[in-house]
């Protein structure tokens, strides 16, 4: 079993879910990202999903569009992130993902960034924008290397394509709650409970869920039906509005442990 | 001198391409979010369907005909040909069409396609706006509900083809992202689509984006290519020597190039990109000129981006070649040598331009002067011969432009 799994049966195991928090690395600098991540970890973040910022963010809503803008205005690049996540990790019990968009791993070399992650304690990957058909070089890299492939599912999302991602997928399965793209929401969408079935039907690998999950009585309800939930824009809008680093840190703290409440079913 | 085969493209070779995924040799393929999959599948079934129904087929040829004004003319340009001295040049007349581009034969292509899936809304990205204009155009002829993105930067170097869209009643949302021209367009117009796809479509203006978009808008332009080389041999017996279209996303160009790909190497086809200021400046837009392979909008391509992979900003005096990618096909007839790929300046473009007016009374648009430019050049260097030069349209959305840039209103 890889890390990523273990960790959703570690939770599992006391009660809980994955609180899985996102932030996009580099906003506003990578020193904040440095200082978020210790702070992430001990709010209770069980896997932190680290957005690599991209100048075309397709999927992603202003929120994270605004991240990703503040984060290339200073400078990140991937190997800054890469190199600034390798120093943090050792002081880090929890899991770490990427987010990346596939031009940036192309761009970087699959091998090597596979090679990299596997050196910096980062435990998977997810390619926004990279379905299982054209996935065979990263995920080949990807195993050869150890890190763990995460892939999306959507509410479109066919039988059949669920079926494509189970049968790839190593880490866990992201499942997108909603239609459009990623941003706060005020409530979680009915048919997920459906969804959720759909896909644990045909797999065993754990399921997120992530997409307008903004609180702990989100997560809950998430959590009432999978095996963790993704918060994303509300992080990133909360630390966006902290007046200085301090600030920022304690916002992060403050914030992953009310949702962590949400993730506790027992 | 080239033969007077039958196209190989109109016997089935084009059809094989792309691959189920979508993909042109490497080139192609759909890197999207799962979001959009779902979305893609429909779409691309949907066309399948509709592809070879002679009912939809004829619906199309029937607006093409009474309402775009199909087929347009070639023409040969005699004084221009005397003043570059050299191989005759033809010029099909895009600039013809309703609404002054190619442009509308894919907007009404895909609107009729929506038609018939039951899709209620309209969106689409624009560029220059000529693509917006023909979307606003076929959504007004079929009462639909519309929206153009086109980047804050784009409306304002094209402020008469907003108007022209607002008054054929779309809602033009301008882009205040990234770069503010067509490729963050694009981005937010996937956003919306994400987002309202169930009863939207969107109506993709270039041959680029995740498979089936790029075979989509080829196959609704290639009536350009089809036309004009049936016009072509018809009037003097062969086929011409070279066929020379511009391109940003390549639609006007593979639909002009893919009715020739099985006359090559007998006909020589030149892809003009936009050179911008120079393409050792840096200020260009010219992938294909100096890119290398990477994934934007859904299709691996060549694509201009730095060292990490984040897509840089194109330039170009023209907003309709404004764009860091390019389609599939494109890159595809790159590698395998059936189209050679050019780059033509701001400036020769704008001298195009005055050339083309004077000696022949027609405007080009930006756009389509790069091609006639690069037509120039190569018509005094082959000495002889035929140039069949796809003018895609006209230039009266560009008169704020040249205005400026030619000091038109000075006494």
């Amino acid at each position: 079993m890889g890390r990523l799994q273990s960790i959703f049966e570690a939770c599992a195991a006391r009660g809980e879910r994955v609180l899985v928090p996102y932030i996009t690395a580099g906003d506003p600098d990578l020193a904040a990202t440095a200082a978020l991540l210790p702070a992430l970890a001990a709010g209770g973040a069980d896997i932190i999903e680290i957005g690599v910022p991209f100048s075309d963010p397709l999927m992603d809503g202003p929120t994270i569009q605004r991240a990703s803008h503040r984060a290339l205005a200073a400078g990140t690049t991937p190997h800054g992130v890469m190199a600034t996540v390798a120093q943090a990790r050792a002081g880090l019990g929890c899991g770490l993902i990427y987010m990346v968009p596939f031009n940036l791993v192309w761009r970087y070399g699959l091998e090597r960034f596979a090679v990299d992650c596997a050196q910096s304690g980062v435990d998977g990957v997810l390619i926004t924008d990279l379905p299982p058909e054209e996935a065979d070089d990263w995920q080949a890299a990807a195993d050869a290397h150890g890190v763990e492939t995460i892939y999306l599912l959507a509410p479109t999302s066919s039988p059949e394509r669920i079926r494509l991602a189970a049968a790839r997928a190593t880490g866990f399965i992201y499942l997108i709650s909603r239609r459009g793209v990623t941003g706060v929401q005020s409530s979680v969408p009915t048919e997920l409970a459906d969804l959720v079935a759909g896909i644990r039907a045909q797999t065993a690998v754990p399921i997120a869920v992530g997409f307008g999950i903004a609180t702990a009585q989100q997560v809950a309800q998430v959590c009432a039906v999978a095996d963790g939930a993704v918060v994303g824009s509300a992080l990133v809008d909360r630390l966006a509005a902290a007046a200085d680093s301090d600030a920022r840190v304690a916002a992060a703290e403050t914030m992953i442990r009310e949702l962590k409440a949400g993730t506790i079913i027992s | 001198m080239a033969e007077t085969q039958p196209s190989r493209a109109a016997t089935g070779a084009v059809a094989a391409r792309p691959d189920q995924l979508g993909h042109f040799g490497v080139f192609g393929g759909r890197w999207v979010p799962e979001t959009m999959m779902a979305t893609l599948d429909q779409l691309a079934s949907e066309y399948a369907a509709v592809r070879d129904d002679p009912a939809f087929r004829a619906e199309l040829d029937g607006y093409l005909r009474d309402y775009v004004g199909r087929p347009t003319p070639i023409y040969l340009a005699e004084r221009l040909t005397a003043a570059a001295g050299g191989a005759r040049i033809w010029l099909k007349r895009e600039d013809l069409c309703h609404t002054g581009a190619h442009k509308i034969n894919n907007a009404l292509g895909q609107i009729l396609l929506a038609k018939r899936v039951g899709k209620s809304r309209i969106i689409a990205e624009t560029g220059a706006g000529q693509h917006g204009v023909a979307t606003a155009t076929a959504a007004a002829l079929f009462g639909m509900p519309c929206v153009i993105y086109m980047g804050a930067l784009d409306t304002q170097r094209q402020a008469l083809n907003v108007a022209r869209m607002r008054l054929l009643g779309a809602e033009v949302r301008a882009v205040d992202a990234g770069s503010r021209t067509l490729k963050d367009a694009i981005n937010e117009a996937f956003r919306d689509w994400i987002t309202n796809v169930e009863d939207t479509h969107y109506i993709f203006g270039t041959a680029a984006g995740p498979h089936p978009f790029p075979m989509i808008v080829r196959d609704f332009q290639r009536v350009i290519g089809d036309e004009a080389r049936a016009q072509f041999l018809e009037r003097n017996g062969r086929l011409p020597d070279a066929v020379v279209a511009c391109v940003g996303g390549g639609s006007n160009a593979i639909g002009m190039f893919c009715p020739f790909e099985g006359d090559v190497p007998g006909v020589r086809l030149y892809g003009v990109e936009a050179a911008g200021h120079g393409i050792e400046t840096g200020l260009h837009a010219a992938p294909l000129s100096v890119g290398s392979p990477g994934v934007l909008h859904g299709a691996l391509s060549y694509l201009l981006d730095d060292e990490a992979g984040q897509v840089t900003e194109a330039h170009s005096i023209s907003a309709g070649l404004d764009y860091p990618g390019v389609g599939p096909e494109h890159s595809f007839y790159r590698d395998a040598g059936i189209a050679q790929y050019v780059a033509i300046t701001d400036q020769e473009a704008l001298d195009a331009t005055q050339q083309l007016a004077r000696s022949e009374g027609i405007i080009p648009a930006l756009e389509s002067a790069h091609a006639v430019a690069y037509a120039l050049k190569l018509a005094a260097e082959m000495g002889e011969g035929d140039i069949l030069v796809n003018l895609s349209g006209r230039g009266d959305k560009d008169m704020g432009i040249l205005v400026d840039a030619l000091g038109l209103q000075k006494d």
